[in-house]
């Protein structure tokens, strides 16, 4: 039986348990509004590494070997670990896992690396081909700087529609479990550009693709809003934010109180000068694991589309001046 | 309904929140000031100490260069360009500040590759575009004077 | 006096970089580039000297007086060294600034560790 439904949608017909999820932050992530629900906030955003980069691959090596352990499994027992984040070549994934010696998938999605990841472990599980997949996504406030804008110690304005890039890890372990949150099915995102040119607006450039991706998937299943207790954006921020529900509305869905965002949630942005909100791979990550997973869990909320976004560009796309394509990837939670 | 991008131009406009232009302007004012009403203050000192006039311009700007680079290398340099924008940035320290935290930030790929290479990072153009023009206005000078 | 006319003329060429920010959506960097080149072609024309006649640290120290200082430079030298200065005057008035950023950013570099935000 065809599982696919409609132009980019898949819902399996058993679905694939959550089976543990955990979330390492760094300090700042910590004293933020979600700051007791995070697995571990690690104080030092250096992680007794040496570098930045080597930072971030310490929050993945933590992410993976608490989320292997909250699962009840071990390493050993995972046959695909699926990692993304925003710097070159991978550097965060790939340092953080290479001593894992399990079969490994590098993704780049940007900032919708979890969705992505998800989407694809899901995918495999219930395709038969693992029955336990390890999904990774992380971002570093100071990498992300160093490689995307400009060294931490030169000064610079950053404009009330910036974001402000998550540091951490998050991990979520996919396979069989007797009840509980499941991966019920995914809607893959196309990419969508808007025609956004400011680099400093990413929620601006990634809105377009949110909304296409969320109508997509109520066009597929035939569902609306009225089906999700949540749908929850990754890294939108409150201009994001406003952007999302208006074009939703053109579409003719209102999700106005349906909608929550993991950058905004993430950090309060009257103490912690974040402007428009987190973002980065960890932002809607850990934001998921600490904080919706749990709600779920509780049954707070049952039914839920979670939709990590990321904006596709580089330095180098936009010094030559190209506009910024926005990605979402769709991914149904339910109780089980 | 799909929406153009110049539609959604307009939306993003009105949706995004606009620096706060006087405040920002009111704080460049006062810091950009006080930075030069300091090298004023060097001026008389290192003209009280018998510096001709050409010899106190070098002396301030090499004075007001190292403490750039100090305050950088303390991690507050930053700050004040947040608090003072270009009241930081504009002054002769702003070009030191772009200096030194490249050098600062990419001692980890080494003192080749990283410090060296990458110290003019951001003011290099300073100095490329800098040198052109003021051999632009040499060759206009040399044929007018 | 000398100190309030540096802290208005100073404070005041700031906000005209302020409004660039602001306004035209330029980074600092970028801005860095055109008040200097801006100070060359000012000291050029002899505009900016009488501003520094005037405003003295107010106009010397933004980094517009650090272009009019390689104005000046460029065209002492070619008084007298002939058209070799043009080549030469600039980059020469430029290096006492250059040496200190290089000699200093490299001794922070030496001592001092990036610091996370």
């Amino acid at each position: 039986m065809l599982k696919r439904y409609g132009g980019q949608t898949v819902l399996f017909t058993k679905p694939v348990g959550i089976m543990a999820a955990a979330s390492v932050v760094g300090p700042k992530e910590g004293e933020g509004p979600l700051g007791t629900q995070f697995d571990r906030v690690e104080k030092d955003p250096m992680f007794g590494a040496e570098s930045w980069e080597k930072a971030e691959s310490e929050f993945v090596k933590t992410a993976a070997d608490v989320a292997v352990k909250k699962s009840g499994a071990v390493m050993d027992d995972f046959e695909y670990i699926i990692a993304g984040d925003l710097l070159n070549q991978s550097t965060g994934s790939i340092f953080g896992l290479r001593d894992t010696k399990r079969p490994y998938l590098g993704i780049f999605g940007a900032c919708s690396a979890m969705g992505e990841g998800m989407s694809l472990g899901a995918m495999l599980v219930d395709g038969g081909f693992a029955s336990k997949v390890l999904c990774l996504a992380s971002s570093h406030f100071c990498s992300a700087e160093k490689q995307f804008r400009f060294p931490l110690e030169f000064g610079a304005q950053r404009p009330q529609t910036s974001t402000w890039t998550v540091t951490g890890a998050a991990a979520v372990a996919l396979g069989s479990i007797a009840s509980g949150p499941a991966v019920m099915g995914c809607t893959t995102g196309k990419m969508v550009d808007m025609g956004v040119k400011d680099a400093h607006n990413m929620g601006a450039a990634m809105a377009g693709a949110a909304a296409d991706t969320i109508a997509a998937h109520f066009v597929d299943t035939g569902r609306s809003p009225d089906y999700y207790d949540a749908i929850i954006t990754g890294d939108l921020g409150y201009v994001g934010q406003e952007l999302l529900l208006q074009l939703m509305k053109k579409k003719g869905h209102d999700i106005t109180h349906k909608h929550r965002d993991c950058g905004i949630e993430i950090f309060d942005k009257d103490t912690q000068d974040t402007h428009s909100g987190g973002s980065g791979c960890a932002c809607s990550g850990v934001v998921f694991a600490a904080h919706f997973l749990e709600k779920i869990k509780r049954g707070d909320i049952n039914k839920v589309l979670f939709v990590p976004t990321g904006a596709l560009m580089s330095p180098t796309s936009v010094q030559q001046g190209e506009s910024i394509p926005g990605i979402a990837h769709g991914v149904v939670i339910e109780n089980v | 309904m799909n929406v153009s991008k110049k539609e959604y131009e307009v939306m993003v406009k009105k949706a995004s929140p606009n620096s706060r232009l006087a405040a920002n302007c009111a704080r460049a004012f006062v810091v950009g000031g006080a930075i030069c009403a300091f090298g004023q203050m060097l001026y008389a000192i290192f003209g009280a100490l018998g510096a001709s006039r050409d010899m106190q311009g070098m002396l301030v700007a090499v004075t007001l260069i190292f403490l750039a680079a100090l305050v950088t290398g303390l991690g507050k340099y930053d700050d004040l360009v947040k608090f003072a924008g270009a009241g930081a940035s504009v002054p002769i320290t702003g070009f030191a500040n772009a200096v030194a935290a490249p050098a600062i930030e990419f001692k980890k790929e080494g003192y080749i590759m990283g410090v060296g290479a990458k110290m003019f990072l951001i003011a290099g153009p300073v100095i490329v575009y800098g040198t052109l023009a003021s051999m632009v206005v040499g060759l206009i000078y040399y044929f007018v004077r | 006096m000398d100190y309030i006319w540096a802290f208005l003329i100073g404070g005041a060429i700031c906000v005209v970089g302020q409004i660039l920010i602001d306004k035209t959506k330029l980074t600092s960097a970028r801005i860095l580039v055109f008040f200097v080149v801006a100070g060359v072609f000012l000291g050029g024309i002899g505009l900016y000297p009488r501003l520094v006649e005037f405003a003295g640290a107010g106009a010397s120290v933004p980094i517009l007086g650090f272009g009019n200082h390689l104005a000046r430079g460029v065209m002492e030298e070619i008084n007298s060294m002939g058209f070799i200065g043009i080549l030469t005057g600039g980059i020469k008035a430029a290096a006492a600034g250059i040496m200190a950023a290089v000699l200093f950013s490299f001794l922070a570099a030496l001592v001092f560790e990036p610091k996370a935000k």
